[in-house]
């Protein structure tokens, strides 16, 4: 009897097939995409192969991510895909060291030699067939076309592939500027690689020979390119196998040959029974309990439509918005009472100057001598490049543009949710102003674009997928969490046996669940108001917002123009000028407009920020993406304060002088930009040389990039790596960076600890930085806060080590708290002088309120300066936390830098002119709490909270939006002083 | 009808005597035996003490409406299953207390109290009192007040649980008769527990007398004693032992074929009595605590060797080892002063899980979990350099996560287990 083993390897969206017989030949492969039916596929498949199969004697086994389920509903073997790639890679190649798969939401290493590991992404899809895919979206070209342009680049970029939003917001700004799409195809292949080398290797190098696995690496030749060349691959050690994406079904086969055997009548009745079987899924209750009730509700919304009036008949005045945003376009002309003349929507296609052009000739034209165009204004993203492209008559900020068209559909507006495809933004209103903004930065689930995707993996339009929502019966419960949490919650659905129709009509309470619990965080729909507006392209699908009158438990307005809410608010806007006729460009200077851009760095300082240099026509000039003035020629604001730069040129100052005891190295992070200048006046004063690592920069983050081995830590802390590597490469061979769980104590909390990574950051580096290991690595654990003990702890450290007396240390400890006290008193005394100024010159005071490490250029992106550039004098927290006194927290006040935070918030709240801006690092655990705690603060003392978000990812963008929209609250609420006009 | 409420000069709801006698004191679950056994000792000292045993997917809703997101995953559930309870109507909302561990220390954890203030007022619950267990002297309440007696049975309460658990992993993945083991683990927990509510004196002497009955009622349990694969749990102290958190880690585990192995409850109690130790001696801090631990730790470990030799007496257990050489383990490593959330002992147990054979590991934490990143994920490489053998797998918790992705994770880890298995095997024919 023929025998043959079968290996069958479900994975997350497509199943893949093996057939081998005794002689290790493949007699059958077959790969299809699944379309979450995994066990009526997999039956079907089977049921193919009766030729085959029917009279052999067989062996099964099952594998991959969604393999699990079936092969316990089926009764048959199961082998988990990891291993089974190990087992096929062993199979068919002799000394392989590492083994690279990617998949389509996968991406796996295994190492082989040196102790065997396997490691598969965890919490994030970065790196992934599916970041892939969404970024050849976002270019707006063919996989195949991302691949072939990639061979053609010249330049790489650096491109976060942790997040489609991250991605996104590096890459979108690279397509503004006219950057070459070859070498943003290349980017990306190596964001990917990076994601691999850092996310997936954690500590461990990736050498020897390599065998690449999986789909994007089969077809996908610029990708293995990448990969090559990042690890300085030769050809023979790179492997690109045939058969690659059968790999794990192979291994499988493989396995099953231990297993016991069936005959094929009995596999096909254990199939069959697994595909009948419905199990039990948690479910939700429909959207919808009838047709009557969708009725009722798309009546109820219809009292919520814009007024249509006919351009081609229209006489009169007419005012013009136009909503320039990251990808799309959006242009509302509207009468002066606020019908919709004429609308426009389209993705901008990375050339939106053009698109506007185009836009104009045509709303002339078809305004013909009927129409008085009276004022136009911009909003959104593009808000000046288009002013100034077409010398409109204002610009306002986005959040400010949405209100105005909010209020008109309701005048007692308190609530704004706007959801886009890739964008979450949503305000309070409150006396008029815009209060509490919240924006997803952070994270791309909740928004639109994720259904839509998810839509079209599952094979459906994302109307298809709208509309069975809306009568699903059992909507699948997916939790609220990230799109990877999701994603794989929904191959937990699919695996269940839940239908297309559960699954649309779940993501779509997902992403309202996501919008509201992980972006807004309401903890009761009270908290969001009465009069509530939502807009944004997402809310056009009912299905989604049903599921936020359900979920908030409240009945909403939903303009039918949400998806123009940006513009309209910039038209109605523009009728609040009192001018007689726009400024703008008449049809004959359209017809004479040219643009042209060309990119540039700005040599200014070390944020060397990425210019875009724009020409209309003659000799009109307008640059973007700077962050301060330095670059337009203009420098009356950079006298404007700002303490992170002072703190940082204090830092900076602090110069090593060479000393019997040679060089010492201190890596510049964390809480060294805190305690700098205390440990080098006492390494000084006991005779080492200082020699510290500098300012970050994003090339020293890549250097130590291979030994971080948490990848969801905090930024400030990963750079640490890069600042140990970079102090190895210039030859120190001793260095300094104690463990310190304790800081100062500045009598402003219960307590004084650092954070837990702070306190023990040297501990891991040690443990993962296998260079440290020759050199002289001193992490000892000290009390500062505790003189006395510090003092003995040190001596007893430094004594013997190097021969140095106990007089000689206690001197060198007496500098070092006199050095820090100068320290600080010059950095108070600096914001006694700020406040000064502001007062007298009638500036806002922004409290860029973090920690001691946020002023490293590369942690805030020049967040300080773009806050200068708009006329705001800068403090840190720590500037003003001296003032106040211990006082009761909601919470445990026992960390050193967050009770400085506290004391900040209660400054501001005593002071009119302060506002406060909290920095947050994406991954900051304390910030939790912290955030928490200093918004209840402020709010008390009737204030308003605003956070900030950084990340490795520079995008100003957000922190721009935000401190504008700060200051339209400040102006509309009467509390701005000073003489300068922002456009607002 | 609702109590004059008392507040401290910091404006706490104080727990009164008064209230002592009328209110019902919930508690939220981490350790099933062990928690079991608390109750008891609290119900014995006049204390209404209710148990929550409730895991529906309605706790993590309510966490998650009232904790923020980012906040550690133990927070929200330990916050959504009091909140959960309090909205059943079960209990008089006039008459109810809460009770939560803290530890206070430099880790999120010592925060959870206040956070749970901060979800009981957005629910409009803020008049309802929480108690905080702490042995550190945090926050007074007149009506709640550890005696040396209370005290004491809670260290024989945890010693038994320990017992108890320790006993049960290594003997349930062999019992012929299933379901034996659990019956006898109900069984004893009810005997303790009478016996910790009734009158009856606890002292050293009766208490050894039952470690050694216990060992020997578990030794008799017929087993079939075959090949198993041992994989240990360590991490965040939550995460590793509530069923809840870990979404029933060790059944999952046990349905695998596996023997679990968990280190017990003591190790971290002395972990901390120990760290207050180190407080004093290496960074000088609070003088007072630090000079009560030294006679509080030789107390303990009194204790512990007591259990340890009982364990010895039955050649087919494995004893746990003592805490000095657990402690002793981190060198190379870690320093005793890292001293937050689990600290060094994460670190400890994970290397004498290996020396003790056991070279399978999950290491489970909440996601983002700030302790973790250093004592836990930030030390596998180097414990994986120094043994080749060592097959450890970080699973990350969260409301997010699903069941299937750590699942998967994890028969990943069994897999290598499996052909390590083998391998020995065949090396040793």
């Amino acid at each position: 009897m023929q025998h043959y083993r079968v290996g069958i390897d479900v994975g997350s969206t497509t199943i893949k097939i093996v057939v081998m017989d005794d002689d290790n030949d493949i007699v059958y492969k077959y790969y299809d995409r699944h379309y979450a039916k995994v066990r009526e596929n997999a039956a079907r498949l089977l049921a193919d192969l009766k030729d085959l199969l029917a009279k052999s004697s067989l062996n099964v086994a099952v594998t991959g991510s969604a393999g699990l389920g079936m092969a316990k509903a089926a009764g048959l073997d199961f082998v988990q895909e990891v291993f089974a790639t190990k087992i096929a890679v062993e199979f068919y190649h002799a000394d392989v060291d590492t083994v690279i798969e990617l998949g389509g939401e996968d991406a796996k290493i295994l190492f082989l030699t040196g102790g065997t590991e396997e490691r598969m992404n965890g919490s994030c899809a970065g790196g992934t067939g599916a970041f892939i895919d969404q970024m050849a979206a976002l270019l707006g070209v063919s996989l195949a076309e991302l691949d072939k342009l990639s061979l053609e680049h010249g330049t790489i970029y650096s491109i976060a592939s942790r997040c489609g939003v991250f991605a996104k917001s590096d890459i979108q700004p690279l397509l503004n500027q006219g950057a070459n799409k070859a070498d943003i195809a290349a980017s990306i292949y190596q964001a990917v690689v990076d994601q691999t080398v850092t996310g997936l290797a954690q500590g461990r190098e990736i050498k020897g020979r390599v065998v690449f696995l999986g789909g994007p690496l089969t077809f996908q030749k610029g990708l293995g390119l990448r990969f090559k060349e990042t690890l300085g691959l030769s050809d023979e050690d790179a492997i690109f196998p045939d058969n690659s994406e059968y790999y794990v079904a192979l291994g499988a086969a493989l396995y099953s040959g231990s297993l016991r055997q069936m005959d094929y009548s009995h596999i096909m009745s254990c199939i069959n029974k697994a595909a009948l079987a419905k199990n039990t899924v948690l479910s939700l209750p429909p959207l919808f309990s009838s047709k009557a009730e969708y009725a009722g509700f798309v009546e109820r919304h219809s009292a919520n439509n814009a007024k249509v009036i006919d351009i081609a008949t229209y006489e009169g005045d007419a005012y013009l918005g136009i909503d320039a945003g990251s990808t799309t376009l959006k242009l509302v002309l509207a009468s002066p009472d606020g019908g919709i003349l004429y609308s426009f929507y389209k993705s901008n296609l990375g050339e939106p100057v053009q698109l506007v052009k185009e836009q104009l000739e045509k709303i002339y034209e078809m305004c013909g001598g009927r129409i008085k165009i009276k004022a136009a204004a911009s909003t959104g993203y593009g808000e000046e490049l288009i002013k100034n492209a077409f010398r409109l008559d204002g610009s306002l900020v986005e959040t400010v543009a949405h209100y105005y068209a909010a209020r008109f559909f309701d005048p007692q507006v308190d609530f704004i949710l706007d959801i886009g495809g890739q964008d979450i933004k949503c305000f309070r209103v409150r006396n008029n102003a815009i209060d509490s903004i919240m924006l997803n930065e952070a994270c791309s689930s909740g928004c639109g674009s994720f259904m839509e995707t998810c839509a079209h993996t599952l094979g459906y339009s994302i109307e298809e997928f709208a509309d069975m929502a809306l009568y699903a019966r059992h909507p699948v419960n997916l939790g609220s969490r990230c799109t990877v949490f999701m994603n794989s919650s929904i191959k937990q659905a699919q695996k269940d046996g839940a239908g297309i129709d559960d699954i649309a009509a779940g993501l779509a309470i997902s992403v309202v669940k996501n919008a509201l619990y992980k972006v807004i965080r309401i903890n009761n729909p009270a908290e969001l108001g009465s009069h509530i507006v939502v807009q944004g392209g997402t809310f056009l699908n009912d299905a989604i917002l049903r599921s936020f009158e359900l979920e908030t438990g409240k009945q909403v307005t939903r303009p039918d123009i949400a998806g123009l809410m940006g513009a309209f608010g910039a038209a109605l806007y523009a009728a609040t000028f009192k001018t007689e006729k726009t400024s703008m460009l008449s049809y004959d200077e359209l017809k004479r407009f040219t643009h042209t851009s060309r990119a540039a760095v700005c040599g200014g300082c070390t944020n060397n920020c990425k210019l875009t240099i724009n020409r209309f026509g003659g000799s009109e000039r307008y640059i973007s993406g700077n962050r301060c003035e330095r670059p337009l020629g203009k420098s009356s604001m950079s006298v404007l304060p700002n303490a992170y730069k002072f703190k940082l040129e204090k830092l900076l100052e602090l110069k090593p002088l060479s000393g019997p005891l040679g060089r010492i190295g201190i890596p510049l992070g964390l809480n060294m930009y805190e305690n700098l200048p205390f440990w080098h006046a006492l390494l000084t004063h006991m005779g080492f040389e200082v020699v510290i690592s500098g300012l970050s920069t994003r090339d020293l983050y890549s250097k130590g990039q291979h030994t971080i081995p948490s990848d969801t830590i905090c930024y400030p802390a990963k750079l640490m790596h890069g600042h140990i590597m970079k102090l190895l490469d210039m030859g120190i061979d001793t260095i300094f960076y104690p463990c310190m769980p304790y800081n100062f104590d500045e009598n402003l909390g219960d307590n004084h600890y650092n954070c837990p990574v702070v306190s023990y950051y040297p501990e891991l580096l040690k443990a993962n930085i296998k260079a440290l290991d020759g050199t002289r690595f001193l992490y000892p654990y000290f009390n500062p806060g505790n003189r006395k003990n510090f003092t003995r702890s040190l001596c007893s450290f430094f004594t013997d080590r190097f021969n140095v007396s106990r007089k000689t240390v206690e001197h060198a400890v007496d500098k070092a708290y006199r050095a820090y006290r100068a320290y600080r008193a010059d950095i108070e005394e600096y914001g006694r002088k700020a406040l000064e100024f502001a007062k007298a010159n009638g500036r806002l005071v922004i409290l860029l309120s973090g920690r001691p490490y946020h002023i490293d250029p590369e942690i805030n992106h020049g967040i300080d300066k773009l806050a200068n550039s708009l006329g705001l004098v800068v403090l840190s927290e720590d500037c003003v936390s001296h003032y106040i006194d211990k006082f009761r927290t909601g919470v445990l006040n026992q960390w050193a830098f967050h009770s400085r935070l506290y004391a900040a918030a209660k400054f501001a709240t005593l002071h009119d002119n302060v506002y406060p801006v909290q920095l947050v690092s994406f991954g900051c655990g304390l910030d939790a709490i912290t955030s928490d705690e200093m918004r209840y603060i402020l709010e008390t003392g009737s204030r308003l909270y605003t956070q900030i978000k950084i990340d490795e990812i520079s995008n100003l963008g957000a922190a721009k939006i935000r401190l504008r929209s700060l200051m339209a609250a400040v102006e509309l609420s009467g509390g701005a002083r000073h003489e300068n006009q922002f456009a607002i | 009808m609702k109590t004059n409420l008392q507040y401290d000069k910091d404006g706490r709801i104080l727990f009164t005597e008064e209230m002592k006698k009328e209110y019902t004191i919930l508690m939220p679950m981490m350790l099933p035996i062990h928690f079991r056994l608390f109750k008891n000792i609290l119900l014995r000292h006049g204390y209404k003490a209710v148990l929550l045993e409730t895991d529906h997917p309605r706790i993590v809703d309510e966490g998650l409406q009232s904790v923020h997101n980012d906040t550690c995953y133990p927070a929200l559930l330990v916050i959504g299953q009091l909140l959960d309870a309090l909205k059943t109507r079960k209990y008089d909302i006039n008459k109810t207390a809460l009770i939560i561990t803290q530890t206070g220390g430099g880790c999120r954890a010592s925060n959870y109290i206040h956070l749970l203030r901060k979800a009981l007022k957005r629910n409009g619950l803020g008049h309802i009192p929480v108690i905080s267990f702490n042995i550190g002297g945090m926050e007074k309440n007149p009506g709640f007040k550890l005696s040396i007696g209370l005290i004491i049975q809670i260290v024989y309460a945890i010693l038994y649980g320990d017992l108890l658990m320790l006993l049960a992993n290594q003997t349930r993945p062999y019992e012929i008769n299933k379901g034996e083991t659990d019956r006898l683990v109900a069984e004893w927990t009810d005997r303790i527990g009478n016996k910790l509510r009734g009158s009856t004196i606890l002292n050293n002497r009766s208490v050894r007398r039952d470690f050694d009955a216990i060992v020997s009622d578990f030794a008799r349990i017929p087993v079939m004693m075959t090949q198993k694969i041992k994989v240990g749990v360590v991490g965040e102290i939550y995460m590793k032992y509530s069923p809840l958190g870990n979404n029933n880690l060790e059944s999952f585990l046990l349905s695998e074929g596996v023997e679990v192995v968990v280190p017990g409850l003591m190790d971290f109690v002395l972990y901390c009595v120990d760290n207050a130790i180190t407080d004093t001696k290496m960074y000088g801090m609070n003088r007072l605590k630090g000079s009560l631990a030294i006679p509080l730790k030789k107390y303990l470990e009194k204790l512990q060797n007591m259990l340890i030799s009982s364990v010895k007496k039955e050649a087919s257990f494995t004893a746990p080892s003592p805490f000095e050489h657990v402690k002793s383990l981190i060198k190379g490593y870690v320093g005793s002063g890292n001293k937050m959330g689990e600290g060094w002992l994460l670190t400890a147990e994970m290397l004498e899980l290996i020396d003790a054979g056991v070279e399978n590991i999950i290491c489970t934490q909440p996601f983002g979990c700030l302790p973790n990143h250093i004592v836990g994920k930030g030390m596998i490489r180097k414990i994986r350099e120094n043994h080749n053998n060592a097959n450890i797998v970080a699973v990350d918790y969260d409301s997010g996560a699903t069941r299937i992705n750590q699942e998967n994770r994890i028969k990943l880890m069994l897999s290598v287990a499996k052909l390590n298995m083998q391998k020995a095997a065949a090396r040793s024919v």
